[in-house]
């Protein structure tokens, strides 16, 4: 290998006077976040805070509260969870794209999401977001009709959304549509577009993507309401089930619990 | 002993009632009786008995639950001074595996009492449940459940009058696979992007905070309440020595009728096939795996393999979170595998070389050769590439991203040499298929 001669430091033209540069100890963060962020949503971030240990562990739920109020993550609602946690913008803005369910432009009042991982997409969930986004005319994270309007959807294709057993998967709003077909997944989003609310084939009943992005923050409105609704799928309970057909049980549990171990010896 | 039946739903056994995600229909059935024992106890009869039971952890790795709790530093000096935090990971992703979040739709009291517990086994008075983000009726429900726990005195402040404080946060995350890795999931909690932190420290030295903590997944801590109520000898009457007691296999893909079935430890593929109905359609079985995309693929000469901890890596593979993916025949194993590497290359985090160039140029690779423009030679190149990646990337995404590429060349190799026998016998340099976009 031959070195270039001489040393980097000598080889390098003869660097130009450095501009003088004043350290400002206060980085600028741009104007104070929009208005859009209204007293509610203050005392709501004040809320979610409180729940925890260590403020920064609320940034996860603040950035949801945000897309909640936006429908996705502008430089303004960074701009906000920066103010709120007393982080920088750039502390802020590297976690928003770290993470998935952060939209980093307008979504849909829905958001639709089709697991295209290996297992749904061996039983037809390739076909199924082909045919979704063939249909909307748009592909991965991109919104069909004027994000935010009623009808308007945001397409993605998910990873595993961890409901294999009832493959294909579709989400809408992350709430579960099983057990797909490209018919029932046209049929679904055709039903979404006329500003219709079909039932999820588990969860509670529909809202739109910023209600859910509110839950994900951890307000809820009538929990008792929504934690109501279908749970358990057939595939759900197919082992509870045969094994009643079939008389098979655990061995049976004590009627009391049994005397605990005593206490080890201390070392 | 006599053998237990084929399938012993204990974590299960409440699933069907109705509502039975309530408070009311989980008292009704032993709820909250084992909680009442555990409070009466010394916690650190507690981490005995879970020790005795020899129950493993359920989120992959089988680590023994009672050795984890035992190293949480206890004490009025150093680390056993600093507060203690029980962190549960419900954050379910590895593709195949849907056993938790059923668990919290249908009885996410079995979880509440479970944290409670070992909380009070580990001296912790904060506990997080960190769910994964887009199961959001899972949420609901966890969420629903620590309201009503609140509202009936079994967590707050001198829970049943014994003195012991607790509080739960439900918190949800938003959507990164990597999370799921404890200590990634920590980062993540404390509000950062989560990616892995150098191991040791430990988090049980230096968890949440840089405090003691426990990182337990759902199944895990869901066990829990029911090793109370049971007793060790009770539950090692399920399973093998080794691995016991019982253990919610989620069977999907090609068999008639998918679901989720709790059996003991060690049932193999074949009893749980007969369970599912069989190959769907009477379409025989090609490859499957026995714990999720990160353990690597079997075939139909694994039928008869043991799935427990010991059983599924005696016969090179791992028990992993037994998602039992059912792949037939007309599935094709290169597609399958390039499917895989495409949700790795996406979810790898970034934090180190090999993971990060590795699962790029895999999946380029595999594109290409997908799309009819491989090599014969790009077969050893991924080899080399997962060699360079198992066992030298910073935590166990890396390793698990070469399970199903090895796996599924060491038993179908000639499945990808097939794909590249339509090439011309001069080798198309792999810029002049970039420049001529035949390349995928
Ligand atoms: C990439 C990756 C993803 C993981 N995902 C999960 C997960 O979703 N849930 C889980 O419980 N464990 C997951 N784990 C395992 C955890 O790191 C950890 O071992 C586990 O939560 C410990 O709990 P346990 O001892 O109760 O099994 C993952 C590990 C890796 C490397
Ligand atoms: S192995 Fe992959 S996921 Fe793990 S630290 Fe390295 S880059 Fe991140
Ligand atoms: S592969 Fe689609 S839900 Fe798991």
């Amino acid at each position: 290998m031959t070195l270039p001669e001489g040393t980097p430091e000598t080889n390098s033209a003869a660097p130009a006077a450095p501009q003088e540069l004043t350290w400002k100890p206060v980085v600028e963060e741009g104007p104070p976040a929009s208005p859009m962020f209204d007293e509610l949503t203050r005392q709501r971030t004040k809320e979610i805070i409180a729940r925890y240990p260590q403020p920064r562990s609320a940034l996860l739920p603040l950035l949801h509260l945000v897309q909640s109020v936006e429908g996705f993550v502008s430089q303004d609602g960074i701009r906000y969870c920066a103010e709120a946690l007393e982080l920088s913008t750039a502390e802020v803005a590297a976690v928003v794209t770290f993470y998935t369910m952060y939209k980093r432009s307008p979504c849909g009042q829905h958001l639709v999401s089709v697991c295209t991982n290996t297992l749904c997409a061996a039983l037809g969930g390739d076909e199924i977001y082909r045919r979704l986004s063939e249909k909307l005319g748009v592909g991965h994270e991109e919104t069909a009709g004027e994000p935010g309007s009623p009808g308007s959807i945001t397409l993605e294709h998910a990873e595993c959304l961890a409901a294999c057993d009832l493959a294909p998967v579709v989400q809408v709003n992350y709430e579960y549509f099983d057990n797909q077909t490209t018919e029932s997944a046209t049929e679904l989003v055709e039903a979404l577009q006329r500003d219709e609310k079909p039932h999820p084939t588990r969860g509670a009943p529909l809202t739109d993507f910023r209600t859910a992005e509110l839950e994900l923050a951890g307000i809820h409105g009538d929990l008792e309401q929504s934690v109501e609704g279908p749970s358990a799928a057939k595939e759900t309970l197919r082992g509870v089930q045969l094994a009643a057909e079939c008389g098979w049980v655990a061995p049976s549990l004590p009627a009391e619990p049994p005397a605990l171990p005593p206490l080890p010896e201390k070392k | 002993m006599t053998t237990p039946d084929p399938l012993t739903p204990v974590l299960t056994r409440r699933w069907g009632l109705p509502r039975s995600w309530s408070l009311e229909t989980y008292e009704q059935h032993d709820g909250y009786a084992a909680l009442r024992a555990a409070l009466a106890a010394h916690p650190d009869q507690i981490i005995q008995l879970v020790k005795d039971s020899g129950l493993r952890g359920r989120g992959g790795a089988g680590f023994p639950t009672g050795m984890k709790w035992s190293f949480i530093p206890q004490g009025p000096d150093g680390a056993g001074a600093k507060p203690k935090y029980l962190v549960i990971n419900a954050d379910e992703g590895e593709p195949g595996t849907c056993k938790d979040i059923p668990t919290m739709m249908a009885d996410p009291h079995s979880l509440i009492e479970g944290c409670i517990i070992t909380s009070y086994a580990i001296r912790a008075h904060f506990c997080a449940i960190y769910v994964r983000g887009e199961a959001l009726h899972c949420i609901r429900r966890v969420q629903g459940a620590v309201n009503e726990a609140y509202a009936k005195g079994y967590l707050g402040k001198n829970i049943l009058g014994s003195g012991f404080d607790l509080d739960i946060v439900v918190h949800a995350g938003a959507g990164a696979y990597i999370c799921g890795e404890e200590t990634a999931l920590l980062d993540s909690l404390e509000g950062r992007r989560g990616q892995p932190r150098l191991k040791p420290p430990f988090p049980a030295t230096s968890g949440l905070y840089a405090s003691p903590t426990v990182v337990n997944n759902v199944e895990t801590i869901a066990t829990v309440p029911a090793i109370v109520a049971g007793g060790s000898d009770w539950f090692r009457s399920m399973g093998t020595e080794r691995s016991p007691g019982p253990k919610i296999y989620s069977i999907s893909g090609h068999v008639e009728r998918p679901g989720q079935y709790e059996a003991p430890l060690g049932v193999t593929l074949r009893q749980l096939l007969e369970m599912a109905g069989g190959m769907k359609d009477g379409v025989p079985l090609k490859f499957w795996t026995p714990g999720g995309s990160s353990t690597p693929l079997f075939t139909a000469e694994h039928l008869d393999v043991p799935l427990d901890f010991e059983g599924a890596a005696a016969a090179g593979s791992m028990l992993g979170t037994t998602a039992v993916m059912v792949f037939n025949e007309t599935v094709s194993v290169p597609w399958a595998v390039m499917k895989w590497t495409e949700f790795y290359k996406h979810e790898s985090c970034g934090k180190c070389t090999p993971c990060r160039e590795g699962t790029y140029w895999l999946e380029h690779i595999l594109h290409r050769m997908v799309a009819g423009q491989g090599t014969p030679e790009d077969v050893e190149t991924m080899l080399d590439v997962c060699d360079n990646i198992l066992g030298r990337a910073f935590c166990a995404l890396g390793d698990g991203a070469t399970s199903p590429i090895t796996s599924g060349i060491e038993y179908f190799r000639q499945e990808f040499l097939d794909l590249c026998a339509a090439q011309s016998a001069v080798a198309q340099p792999e810029q002049l298929a970039e420049l001529t976009g035949v390349s995928a």
